[in-house]
């Protein structure tokens, strides 16, 4: 028995999401007594490799293969359930990141495991019982559930596990594999990512925006905010279906779900749908001409202003925190 | 490309209050309106213009009781050709892609559409299980599809950014905005799905993987600290000493 951790990166760096992934993964190695296993697929430096140590890996396999240097869902599902095979291992961790997402279903069904996406918390493991709390009612719940099967997958939400340094450096260990070739048919013809913008899902500050900006040619002072704070910037519904802001901003219940430590609402209402998609945040601020508006309900701290008054102020009072800082 | 199966779900609408009952084991579903999925209406939408004019048709399948079936009925007025309900409640994510997988297997597609997840349980798991189990590729979250005869070009989200890939027939994709704009029935449509055929399967036996024990709801937050707009310094201090967040 073992826990694999499944190490994602992104352009050959592991992210803050992924650290999570390896703590998350090492507790409940502890808990079943059982040592952990990372794997890494793709271009990563040794010593990032290493490092994975510190967090609780005992032994890290790196698969470095020119056909496997960026994501494919079909053949990194059968890497990651080979590895886990010939480890022994019968818990299988990854973030629940976009491409985690497609990657727990996948090997799900090939290591005949129930799958806990989205998990929030450690499992509990009880009387042999083994459920885990996972975002249910896109955020508006919780449901624990109990993965019967002796093979498990979870999937961790960014931001909901404390990064625990435990450990020192891990020995890294090449994996070899002929993934077959019925696992190549997509073809990657671009990848387009914005490197100098702080992902939403990932993001510790998340700065969002509604109707309330009353149109796109104000979302200046917004990204202002964001970039002053190394925020995320994200929308509400309305916004994105005007096209103000791109649908990959659109956070609320048909959106993404964040669960950042810092949700800042300017000019946003705070309708049931809204609501759900960020009731996870550790803090909530809430700034809104209308005193009334639900948003203050759950907010932790508030502001009762027009956003095109608020905002400059608020933009300079966080300069001079950082200047000062 | 002539024959696409949308996977649908049955969940309460958007504006639900979502409350438990029987000490939170059961969703009190009490005055809850069902509706289609919103990710699975954007996909039924696509699948519908990928077969325009006789190109070819749109089966939307779903598992479920007899009590989705006016679910089924909206995706048939929507403009689905025909409909399959596999007649047993959703256990999990495992058990509703081996029903779908089963009858996939005996009735091929050349493109098998999901939404990214349903909006209740938040699985984003029937569409890579379908692939799995129909040894076909599967990708999610997409926003955008164009096909071809033989091959479709997707653009997947990924972190800060998206990527953009071809894939051949049969494949499974989890369509969000983006992929297309959803879909209202007009009046001939709402008449014509009253006629159009609803086949009712029996499921598959199969083992289960999970079970949802219990539910909690997030704890309440304490009452908001209002602070004046012409003190912005004291929010940014207070986030700074009180919350630790910046």
């Amino acid at each position: 028995m073992s826990v694999l951790i499944y190490a994602e990166n992104a352009d050959g760096k592991f992210k803050k999401s992924t650290f999570e992934a390896v703590s998350y993964a090492k507790a409940i190695a502890a808990q079943n007594n059982t040592s952990l296993i990372a794997i890494s697929i793709g271009d990563v430096a040794k010593d990032d490799l290493a490092a994975l140590g510190k967090y609780g890996a005992e032994k890290v396999l790196n698969v470095s293969n020119d056909k496997l240097k960026n994501f494919l869902n079909q053949a990194y599902a059968s890497v990651i359930a080979e590895a886990a095979k010939a480890n022994g291992a019968d818990v299988v961790v990854l973030s629940n990141s976009f491409s985690g997402r497609g990657l727990a279903p996948r090997l799900g069904v090939k290591l005949q495991a129930g799958v806990a996406d989205g998990a929030v918390a450690l499992p509990v493991q009880d009387g042999g019982k083994f459920t885990v709390k996972k975002t249910a009612f896109s955020g508006k719940a919780f449901a624990v559930v109990e993965l019967t099967s002796v093979n498990k997958v979870i999937a961790l939400t960014p931001n909901s596990y404390k990064v625990v340094e435990s450990g020192a450096e891990a020995p890294v260990e090449d994996f070899t594999t002929e993934a077959k070739a019925s696992d190549f048919k997509e073809m990657i013809k671009d990848i387009l990512r914005s490197t100098d913008k702080v992902s939403l899902p990932d993001a510790e500050i998340v700065v969002s925006a509604g109707r309330g900006l009353k149109g796109p040619e104000n979302w200046g002072m917004v990204e202002e905010l964001a970039d002053l704070l190394g925020a995320a910037t994200a929308c509400s519904k309305p916004v994105s279906d005007a096209g103000w802001r791109p649908h990959s901003e659109h956070v609320g219940q048909t959106g993404i779900a964040v669960s950042p430590n810092l949700y800042i609402a300017i000019g946003i209402s705070g309708a049931i749908q809204h609501l759900a998609g960020i009731s996870s945040s550790k803090v909530i601020v809430v700034i809104n001409k209308d005193a009334e508006a639900p948003f203050f309900k759950v907010a932790d701290y508030g502001i009762v202003g027009d956003a095109f008054e608020v905002l400059p102020k608020l933009i300079a009072a966080v300069k001079e925190y950082k200047a000062s800082a | 490309m002539s024959k696409i199966l949308v996977g649908i779900s049955n969940v309460p609408d958007t504006t639900t209050k979502i409350t438990f009952t029987d000490n939170n084991t059961q969703f009190n579903t009490n005055g809850v309106q069902f509706i289609l999925n919103p990710y699975d209406e954007i996909a039924l939408a696509r699948a519908i213009e990928l077969t325009d004019g006789g190109k070819g048709s749109v089966t939307v399948i779903n598992v479920g009781e007899a009590n989705t079936e006016a679910t089924i009925r909206k995706a048939l007025a929507i403009g689905a050709t025909d409909a399959v309900r596999i007649n047993a409640k959703a256990h999990d994510a495992w058990y509703v892609a081996y029903q779908i997988a089963e009858y996939a297997k005996a009735n091929p597609f050349d493109l098998i559409l999901t939404g990214r997840e349903s909006i209740d349980y938040n699985g984003s798991k029937v569409a890579g299980m379908l692939g799995e189990l129909l040894d076909i590729p599967s990708v999610s979250i997409i926003k955008k599809l164009d096909a071809t005869e033989t091959e479709a070009t997707v653009e997947r989200e990924i972190e800060g950014g998206k990527e953009v890939l071809t894939v051949p027939f049969p494949f499974v994709a989890g369509c969000a905005e983006g992929v297309a704009e959803p879909k209202i029935p007009n009046m001939r449509g709402i008449m014509g799905a009253r006629t159009k055929p609803l086949n009712v399967v029996e499921p598959v036996e199969v083992e289960t993987l999970s079970e949802i024990i219990s539910y909690e709801t997030p704890a309440p937050r304490g009452q908001v600290n209002l602070i004046s707009a012409d003190d912005t310094a004291k929010l940014v201090n207070l986030l700074h000493t009180e919350a630790k967040v910046i």
